[in-house]
């Protein structure tokens, strides 16, 4: 019988928070109260000045494996990602060769179930993600997939992507879409505008990712289907779904923790570890996300972690791939984007308890295989939970990564706020900030 | 001096001040008078060593660069470099990594990627690195040798030396740079170097050859072409970038030709002083007709001719890191 108490933190639930001691018995919560006396052989957890919730649930992870596992395998990715504080991760089926059928999905899951998170993935919409043809939604939803995704693309063509979302529907199953309409962003690296125009790079411009969240929204109206947006990062495209939502159209959506943090200026140097898609836009975009994040308007943060080998981070702006990696850093910089008063309720719901729903990894969800996440840190749930510290100052660096990739842009930055403990299926998976 | 070229990577001339262009102007023309020597050739950068590094085709900038070079008295290691290598899995890193192995001084590089020249800078940061253009981002000593050539024009006109002379005739001096902008490395160096000379620069180009931020360029765009030709003191006209793609932003070349070629009427409006440039190679019947390019006021063997002091003023400054001792 293994045991935690998670000492005199301030427990985070999804509208009040209070001081309180957690025990942990048997991979479940077991009791919430103040003052609770550890059973014999019981590891505590000192959370005293901490800030103790659900676990993270990342609804965006580029885990390479298969095929790029030189950047990134199953393992080390969920290892970083409970560095980061994450108890569950969505695999997006960007691999080589693509997750779009259930031979391939089972693989990720059964190595995911062998890592100390829950590891959920999400299928490719269409085969090969190549945007052509539906791939077999409905068998890999009978495996547990309840979120598809052909992101690093979106499905361009109008018409399927209509299809998708109508043969979606009924399984009870959500879409997600990287919105860049890729004729309008052809062969651009950077956010288009004067930044890009001064160092000669052809320019992705906003209007790339607003005019798919448009065409998308109504698709939404006209099927009915479930749509989530990923990493939104201009003003506009959070504007549009808000108008969305009064419509009452079940759509949620995503921001990514460098479009909070990083302007297009970062790219002057022409270094490709600035390079993502879609890109980082001018500052009054940042701002505008900085403000839905304050004001409780941004369902979930979400990191498009995206593991690449070093060399190919190394070839010129144009030619590099875009990513970058997210996991390790995504709380502080969550944190960092709140503000000078940062609610901590607001933290575990855009971290947690929302991206949890949208992956129906919650309690009451219908889960195939994995534990519950998000929840109220409350007796009886499974115990994925986070310890988080919003007073520790500390300093980025990349040698201290967990990915096999290093393509951080942070490296040196001071964060503040740190993950001092993961507890992810039961187990203390990190503790005073490192693997156990 | 402030922000001079000395002892610094030349990547950009968008930091360069008035006075550090002057600089790189007076060193050049020090140069002039070395190769109309019979013996073209000066010690100052001796036992130096010089790698040409062209990852994209090109046959005046590097033969210019090679030959300035030669004349200072460095060693030149030229590596043929295809395009295709980089594309084959060899990184920046490590085709630069290589070539300084061999021990180098400076490198001088043209590749097809925006940046390329800045990215090398940093992973060699004890070697210096001149942009011999890349992508549609620079081409500092095009810039740079055509703000020369300009100089040395009209200060012949004037009975005096361009060193004399100073930025002066730069002030105010009306500069219309026609063609595709948006795709032009030239263009954004020209630019720079014109403006922070004191120059006022116009450009006239279809809309679509036009940076979509044309309005944050120091720049004005012009409405009547033919109005602007008759206002020009100097007309610089920009290679159509068919290789880049701009074929697709233009109906077609006919129509370009038509709406902003310099043809023979066009070549009426301008004042028989105005200048008229090309950084070559020219796409003749396209962008200028034929035989404007062969008029007396078309000053583009100069502008070849000009490159080679220019780049041997920027290998000097800035391998050596000095300007004396130049003779």
């Amino acid at each position: 019988m293994s045991s935690f108490l998670l000492r005199a933190g301030l427990v985070v639930g999804p509208q009040t928070s209070r001081v309180a001691d957690v025990l942990v018995i048997d991979g479940k919560v077991a009791d919430v109260g103040t003052d609770l006396s550890a059973p014999p052989g019981c590891h505590v957890v000192d959370a005293r000045e901490c800030w103790v919730g659900p676990g993270f649930v990342d609804l965006h992870t580029h885990l390479r494996e298969p095929g790029r596992e030189e950047a990134e395998t199953i393992e080390s990715g969920a290892l970083a990602g409970a560095v980061g504080g994450y108890t569950a991760l969505m695999a997006m089926p960007n691999t080589e060769p693509t997750l779009d059928n259930v031979a391939l999905v089972s693989y990720v899951l059964d190595r995911g179930a062998r890592t100390p998170l829950d590891i959920a993935v999400a299928g490719a919409i269409t085969v090969g993600r190549r945007g052509e043809n539906l791939a077999p939604l409905a068998e890999m939803a009978e495996l547990g997939v309840r979120l598809f995704s052909d992101d690093g693309m979106g499905v361009q063509d109008p018409s399927l992507m209509r299809r998708a979302l109508t043969y979606a529907r009924p399984l009870g199953v959500r879409l997600a879409q990287h919105c860049e309409d890729e004729l309008l962003a052809a062969g651009g690296s950077m956010n288009e505008g004067a930044v890009s125009s001064r160092l000669g790079l052809v320019g992705r411009p906003a209007l790339a990712e607003e005019l798919m969240v448009q065409r998308d929204i109504e698709l939404v109206a006209l099927t009915g289907g479930a749509l989530h947006f990923m990493h939104l990062s201009t003003a506009r495209s959070l504007e549009l779904v808000a108008q969305a939502r009064l419509r009452g159209l079940p759509v949620t959506f995503e921001v990514a923790p460098h479009h909070l943090t990083l302007d297009e200026t970062s790219c002057e140097q022409f270094d490709p570890i600035f390079k993502v898609h879609p890109p980082l836009r001018p500052r009054a975009d940042v701002d505008a996300l900085r403000e839905a994040l304050r004001a409780g308007t941004i369902d979930a943060v979400a990191t498009d972690h995206a593991p690449h080998a070093p060399e190919l981070k190394d070839l010129p702006f144009d030619e590099a791939p875009a990513g970058m990696l997210g996991l390790e850093y995504a709380a502080a910089l969550t944190f960092e984007a709140l503000g000078d008063a940062p609610n901590p309720q607001l933290f575990f719901s855009v971290l947690s308890r929302e991206p949890a729903r949208i992956a129906q990894l919650r309690h009451d969800d219908v889960r195939v295989r994995h534990g519950a996440h998000g929840g109220c840190v409350s007796e009886g749930e499974d115990a994925n939970l986070v310890v988080f510290d919003p007073l520790m100052s500390w300093t980025a660096r990349n040698e201290d990564l967990h990915s096999h990739a290093v393509n951080s842009p942070y490296d040196g930055r001071t964060m503040t706020g740190r993950v001092r403990a993961t507890l992810a299926k039961g187990a203390l998976v990190v503790n005073d900030g490192s693997l156990v | 001096m402030n922000g001079s070229i000395r002892g610094q990577n030349l990547l950009t001339l968008n930091d360069l001040s008035r006075e550090a262009l002057v600089e790189v102007l007076d060193t050049a023309e020090s140069f002039v008078e070395v190769n109309r020597r019979t013996i073209k050739k000066v010690p100052a950068l001796k036992g130096r060593v010089v790698a040409s590094l062209f990852f994209e085709e090109s046959t005046r900038t590097r033969l210019s660069f090679e030959t300035a070079a030669k004349r200072l008295s460095a060693d030149v290691l030229s590596l043929a470099v295809a395009s295709s290598s980089v594309k084959k899995g060899e990184s920046l890193r490590d085709t630069i990594a290589t070539i300084d192995a061999l021990g180098i001084d400076a490198v001088v590089m043209r590749h097809q990627s925006s940046g390329a020249a800045m990215q090398v800078s940093r992973y060699v940061p004890q070697v210096r690195v001149i942009n011999a253009g890349d992508g549609l981002h620079q081409h500092p000593t095009q810039g740079l040798l055509d703000a020369f050539t300009v100089r040395q024009v009209l200060s012949e006109r004037a009975g005096t030396s361009g060193v004399e002379t100073g930025a002066e005739l730069f002030d105010g001096l009306k500069v219309l740079i026609v063609g595709d902008i948006r795709h032009s490395r030239v263009a954004r160096s020209d630019i720079a170097a014109y403006s922070a000379l004191g120059c006022q620069v116009r450009v006239a180009a279809p809309g679509t050859l036009l940076p979509s931020d044309i309005e944050n360029w120091p720049v004005q765009v012009v409405n009547d072409y033919d109005e602007a030709l008759e206002w020009a003191d100097v007309v610089a006209l920009l290679r159509l970038q068919r290789e880049r793609g701009s074929g697709s932003f233009v109906p077609s070349l006919g129509e370009f030709t038509q709406t902003f070629g310099l043809t023979l009427a066009r070549a009426k409006r301008l004042r028989p002083t105005t200048l008229i440039m090309h950084p070559g190679p020219m796409n003749r019947g396209v962008e200028i007709d034929s035989r404007v390019a062969d008029l007396p006021s078309a000053v583009v063997e100069r502008q070849v001719a000009n490159g080679v002091p220019i780049r041997m003023a920027v290998l000097y400054l800035t391998v050596a890191g000095t300007n004396e001792g130049v003779s």
